[in-house]
């Protein structure tokens, strides 16, 4: 099997995973379901560090790396600072 | 320390089963916070992982940018205000898409140099390109929408979808053009097409389907995330992608339905332009047959009642009534009345929007109702009160099968013993409909500003 087989393999699987968990998830938390992901989403980070690290002097593929390593850096820290402050606002009754 | 092979590769999958528990903590306000932290340590260890592998070799670029976006993202996530979470998210959503074209191209051209090129990659790299620069603009027209920078009235004109049609093709030409012969030039053009593409696509939407459309834009950013791990053979990228384009894509499922109206007629746009959405429609300064009720008569009842409801919708976070009309709760609450708060499906500008607002205002989450469980209530309650929301109340989408909004899920407002309706004038809804609970015998109108009414009902309750 090819490595882009398993990468699909890999796929189909989490999108049956992404089903089940998402139809879970309660009416009342789906602002924070969008901002949980958009934090999550964030791993994208991984694909920027690749390119900002490649470290073969300079260039416009580090330079362009930086760009996206900032952009997810925001999408991680702001999806998460402000999930965590939605969800404190949920309190049940005193 | 170096990280090589099985061990990063185990770091993702203990990654992607945080990311999993994460979303799944997010089936109960309860272990919704502990899933956020699940989550965050899962991104702490795979981008730690990640920066300790062989592949990369300098740090310098890698450190500046976690460090400015770090504080940038923090900056704006602790400032936000809760009305404008749907703008957060949304441009949130546009940075997705940028970064997953920047490092597409990135990619191109790191691999370039070392000449690891295959037809795979650089099929995987024409898709990741063009999804993520469509979410991208798509993302942005949205955001200016929300924010109020572009008119939230559908752009239409003719020959649209045609158009769309035809650049699609182009971009799938160029992209072809792209893998035989291996002409960067024609990747450019692809993103170039896929960014007029991206704001040609959301322009004609219009503002009543915004929470469609945000959904639907999560959805796009995370099938970006998804093609940029093909292109990385990247597994944790590949299940986070899915994760969220799901998550996207079940949350455009239900609004839609809750809208009574197919993914495809919003797509296509055009909804919520007519007349009466610029508040001309006929009938917009018409008060015959209707009754309207003084604040003192609305609380005299209320303080009687033994259960009222009430009806939120996003004419009360404009009017930022939220905090009186929980003080308002609280007092009835004391008096030994209950009060519920009930929700629709697609009130508010966000999926789940409004439940924030109220979480904002104090309001417990126990006291707050989704439409399927608070329905069969209607009939038990003494008094209904509706504050700011119009289209999800109107009777007509049960009854009046000529209605624009026949068929479409309603809260069985028109049901309770009394209505009270909060309203600053007789203008018409979003849809442009007008409501017929109006005219029905237990339904009074309190004219006037949202929070306004509120405080006078909080003063008049103090007193009583």
């Amino acid at each position: 099997m090819s490595a882009t087989m398993i990468a699909l393999y890999v796929f189909v699987l989490a999108c049956f995973i992404g089903y089940w968990v998402i139809w879970g998830v309660t009416p009342s938390l789906h602002t924070p379901l969008l901002s949980l992901t958009n934090a999550i989403s964030g791993i994208i980070i991984v694909g920027a560090i690749l390119v900002a690290g490649f470290g073969q002097g300079g260039g416009p593929a580090e330079t362009i790396g930086f760009i996206a390593v900032t952009l997810a850096s925001i999408n991680i820290f702001g999806g998460f600072v402000v999930t965590q402050r939605m969800l404190a606002m949920f309190k049940k009754k005193k | 320390m170096q990280l090589t092979g099985d061990y990063l590769a185990l770091a993702y999958l203990v990654s992607a089963t945080l990311f999993i528990l994460g979303l799944k903590g997010l089936t109960h306000p309860a272990s919704a916070r502990r899933g956020n932290y699940y989550a965050m340590f899962g991104m702490l260890l795979a981008i730690v992982a990640t920066v300790l592998t062989p592949a990369v070799r300098s740090y310098d670029f890698i450190i500046a940018g976690v460090v400015l976006g770090a504080t940038i993202g923090t900056l704006i996530a602790l400032k936000i205000r809760m009305t404008a979470m749907p703008q957060l998210v949304a441009a949130l959503h546009s940075f997705v898409g940028l970064t997953a074209v920047l490092v597409a191209v990135g990619t191109y051209l790191t691999h370039s140099r070392t000449g690891t090129l295959s037809t795979v990659l650089m099929a995987e790299l024409f898709i990741g390109t063009f999804i993520g620069a469509i979410t991208f603009t798509g993302s942005l027209v949205a955001f200016g929408k929300l924010q109020g920078i572009i008119t939230g009235k559908p752009l239409i004109f003719r020959g649209q979808h045609i158009l769309n049609l035809l650049m699609a093709l182009l971009m799938i030409g160029l992209g072809i053009q792209f893998l035989l012969h291996n002409q960067f030039d024609a990747l450019l053009a692809v993103i170039a097409l896929a960014l007029a593409l991206g704001i040609l696509l959301i322009v004609p939407i219009g503002g009543a389907d915004m929470p469609v459309v945000v959904s639907m834009l999560n959805s796009y950013s995370g099938w970006a995330a998804a093609a940029t791990g093909f292109t990385l053979g990247n597994n944790l990228l590949i299940i986070t992608g899915a994760l969220v384009g799901f998550s996207g894509a079940i949350l455009s499922y239900i609004m839609s339905k809750a809208m009574n109206r197919s993914i495809s007629s919003i797509v296509l746009g055009g909804f919520g332009g007519g007349e009466g959405a610029t508040g001309a429609g006929p009938g917009a300064d018409n008060t015959k047959g209707v009754k309207t009720a003084a604040v003192e008569d609305a609380v005299f009842l209320m303080a009687n009642a033994s259960k009222v409801i009430i009806v939120p919708g996003y004419g009360m976070a404009v009017a930022q009534a939220q905090h009186a009309l929980k003080e308002l709760a609280d007092i009835l609450e004391s008096k030994g009345v209950t009060v519920h708060f009930a929700i629709h499906p697609v009130a508010g500008r966000m999926p789940g929007h409004m439940n924030v607002l109220l979480a904002e205002a104090d309001v417990p989450y126990d006291h707050v109702f989704e439409m399927e469980d608070i329905n069969p209530e209607f009939t038990t309650a003494d008094v209904a009160l509706v504050v700011g929301a119009n289209d999800v109340t109107n009777p007509a989408a049960k009854s009046d099968k000529a209605s624009p909004i026949y068929g479409m899920p309603i809260l069985d407002v028109y049901k309770a013993r009394q209505i009270f309706f909060i309203k600053r004038s007789m203008n018409p809804g979003y849809s442009g409909v007008e409501n017929q609970l109006f005219y029905q015998d237990n339904c009074s109108l309190v004219f006037g500003d949202a929070k306004k009414v509120c405080e006078k009902m909080v003063v008049e309750l103090k007193a009583a």
